[in-house]
């Protein structure tokens, strides 16, 4: 198992000189796990997409180590399973492409076709892998979603929203994920639901002023 | 500054003044003489203040891409305040070097534009300029419109030096130094131009210079004044 | 290695999803045709000189590349895709990815228009077939680096076609001027040493676009 790090100092964010957050710190070595909580608006999107490398900080720094040494961000993106509700796949391709093509990208060296069909049926996208994605319902791209972060056995997780659009047995499936993350790597989590806040151990919570 | 001010006027009105009343005569006898150089005329004395604007106009662009390349190292939003209002004036300028060089060609050669090469090439920076703009305004986000912008120029500017290896070769033209023009290449470069017109010529590029520089900074003021209001508001 | 793998993958997805989608082709090959068309009945019965049929080449492949190789940015972002192709890819093999797409579009779109142009103007015959062919190849790779970074800087503008084309006009006018003097050189049937000069500014333009592109397009392309 990596055992990888995060570590948060100070984190600000603007956007357009309003202020979304900031002196937002925090530590991570796995296996931990995390909850970001805030209003409707308060940034807990934003700092998802900041630890996961996607956004940059206007103040403060992340920064990431495995087994002990510092890594780089992009080798850091290797390591991270995604899940958001702002992110999108490609609509003329199939589920089974989709995660074929991209994780190719990922991974940069062919593909192991059943690795990813063995993953489209854990998610329960069985019976529609080879339809367009175009085609999916929003908890079948949820699902999707899904498949494609826990591909590659990732050390961390970072989950978005983890149950929106979801059926109750996709909530049971998240909530099995869930406990699986947190034994063997990161789980950070970002959301409004208070059941769901208490699924880990530590809690950053974002208000609009400080104090 | 406020000397600086002070120089940059006695320097354009000394330009204005020498430029416009000094006479012309075929043989100078003195100083105060201009040479009649044959097929301008008169209409030399735009000389003045045309090649300045142009200077200006160029300067404006340079100093706009020194800007951006700052913003896009240390993210300070100062620096687009400078880059953006830099490139306001050097585009006031352009449009001033293209009238007086129109005028002049007018004059000279007959119609308000031939597409030689050096009129071609500031039209070129008009272009420029006006591409920066028109993305700056179709960018919402300050962010984004300050990176995004910085680099359009930065490409631009690294391409539109190209033109200075075409133009030569491809066209001949009609600009004073052009291929195939007689009287050979810029009569400044070659101080082909007596001395009296030289002193009046680089007063008149060293005024406009500061002026710009005067221009700059109360602009740069203004859009941070803007720019700080537009914050509280927030 | 494994580098120009992941590259060649987000080239492969984007030729995947071209050929399946087809947008950028279709708008291409009719923009062409319509062109031909309008050029064709316009200059019916004159004789067209080696630089007008020059110029018309070169300005029926500047819009057309206009119309159309944008997509490669502006698809993503308006699909929302840009963010999974954050996640999964480096920025420089994003942008080497496009490039050479787009390049790839380019030359097949000036394939088709060279082949429409001797089928329909008997007058144009090139006589220096090497000067052509080599300016229509550095043509094309210069118009698809230049055009591939500004989409990536309009991409997440508004009015974005029109501002494309005004983006594009004053950084490919070196390029525009020069491919069009070396083609009405290649019609004409000119020496090879006297398009030399010409030659080196393609290649110069072309080194020149693609290393800023490659420095600058993290700027670009990371929020």
């Amino acid at each position: 198992m990596n055992r990888i790090s995060i570590t948060a100092v100070d984190i600000a964010k603007s956007f357009n000189y309003r202020t979304i957050f900031r002196d937002i710190s925090f530590s991570l070595l796995s296996p931990s796990s995390l909850t970001i909580t805030g209003k409707n608006g308060a940034g807990k999107s934003t700092l998802s997409k900041i630890i996961a490398g996607l956004i940059s900080t206007t103040k403060g720094s992340c920064s990431y180590t495995l087994n002990n040494k510092n890594i780089d961000i992009e080798v850091f993106k290797r390591y991270i399973g995604f899940v958001s509700p702002y992110l999108n796949f490609y609509d003329e391709f199939t589920a089974l492409e989709n995660i074929n093509i991209l994780s190719r990208i990922r991974t940069m060296s062919r593909q192991n076709e059943s690795r990813a069909e063995e993953i489209l049926n854990l998610a329960g996208l069985r019976q529609r892998r080879d339809d367009p994605v175009g085609t999916f319902s929003c908890g079948m791209k949820q699902r999707l979603k899904y498949a494609f972060a826990l591909l590659l056995n990732p050390a961390v997780l970072v989950l978005d929203e983890p149950t929106s659009s979801m059926d109750d047995e996709g909530i049971e499936f998240v909530r099995h994920i869930v406990r699986q993350q947190k034994k063997q790597g990161i789980l950070i989590l970002a959301t409004n639901n208070r059941k769901e806040a208490g699924w880990c151990d530590k809690e950053v919570h974002l208000g609009m002023k400080k104090g | 500054m406020n000397s600086l001010k002070v120089l940059s006027i006695i320097l354009i009105a000394f330009t204005i003044f020498a430029g416009i009343t000094v006479p012309m005569a075929p043989q100078p006898q003195s100083i105060f003489e201009f040479p009649d150089i044959p097929g301008l005329g008169e209409t030399a004395r735009i000389i003045f203040f045309h090649v300045p604007a142009a200077w200006v106009s160029v300067l404006g662009f340079l100093i706009s891409l020194y800007f951006g390349f700052k913003y896009l190292r240390t993210k300070e939003y100062n620096y687009d305040i400078k880059s953006v209002s830099a490139a306001g004036l050097g585009m006031l300028f352009c449009v001033l070097a293209m009238v007086t060089g129109s005028l002049w060609a007018k004059f000279a050669w007959g119609s308000f534009w031939n597409w030689d090469p050096r009129e071609t090439s500031i039209f070129i920076l008009l272009l420029i300029y006006g591409a920066y703009f028109a993305l700056r305004s179709a960018l919402g986000s300050d962010e984004i419109r300050a990176r995004l912008s910085a680099v359009y120029a930065i490409l631009a500017g690294l391409t539109a030096p190209f033109f200075i290896f075409i133009m030569p070769r491809v066209i001949g033209g009609l600009h004073p130094g052009a291929e195939g023009d007689s009287s050979g290449s810029i009569p400044i470069a070659q101080l082909k131009m007596p001395l009296n017109m030289y002193i009046v010529f680089f007063t008149g590029l060293v005024g406009f210079t500061l002026l710009f520089i005067w221009l700059l900074n109360v602009r740069i003021r203004a859009v941070s004044v803007e720019h700080q209001l537009l914050i509280k508001d927030q | 290695m494994n580098y120009l793998f992941a590259i060649w993958a987000i080239v492969a997805k984007d030729v995947r999803s071209e050929l399946r989608l087809r947008y950028a082709l279709n708008a291409l090959l009719m923009f062409v045709v319509t062109s031909l068309a309008v050029i064709i009945i316009a200059f019916q019965d004159s004789e067209l000189n080696p630089e007008i049929l020059s110029a018309l080449f070169w300005i029926v492949i500047f819009f057309t590349a206009m119309s159309g190789l944008s997509r490669i940015f502006v698809s993503e972002e308006e699909r929302g895709t840009i963010l999974v192709l954050q996640l999964v890819a480096s920025p420089s093999a994003v942008y080497f990815g496009k490039l050479i797409f787009n390049c790839g579009l380019t030359l097949f779109l000036s394939s088709a228009v060279t082949l429409l142009y001797v089928i329909v103007f008997p007058t144009f015959v090139i006589q220096s077939l090497v000067i052509f062919i080599c300016t229509v190849f550095l043509g094309s790779l210069g118009f698809a680096s230049a055009s591939t970074m500004i989409a990536a800087i309009i991409a997440k503008a508004q009015a974005k076609s029109t501002l494309y084309t005004v983006l594009a006009f004053p950084v490919l006018a070196p390029l525009l001027i020069t491919v069009i003097y070396a083609t009405a050189l290649s019609i004409q049937g000119d020496i090879w040493s006297n398009s030399i000069p010409q030659f080196q500014i393609m290649i110069g333009y072309l080194c020149v676009v693609v290393g800023f592109s490659f420095l600058m397009f993290d700027y670009v392309w990371k929020d």
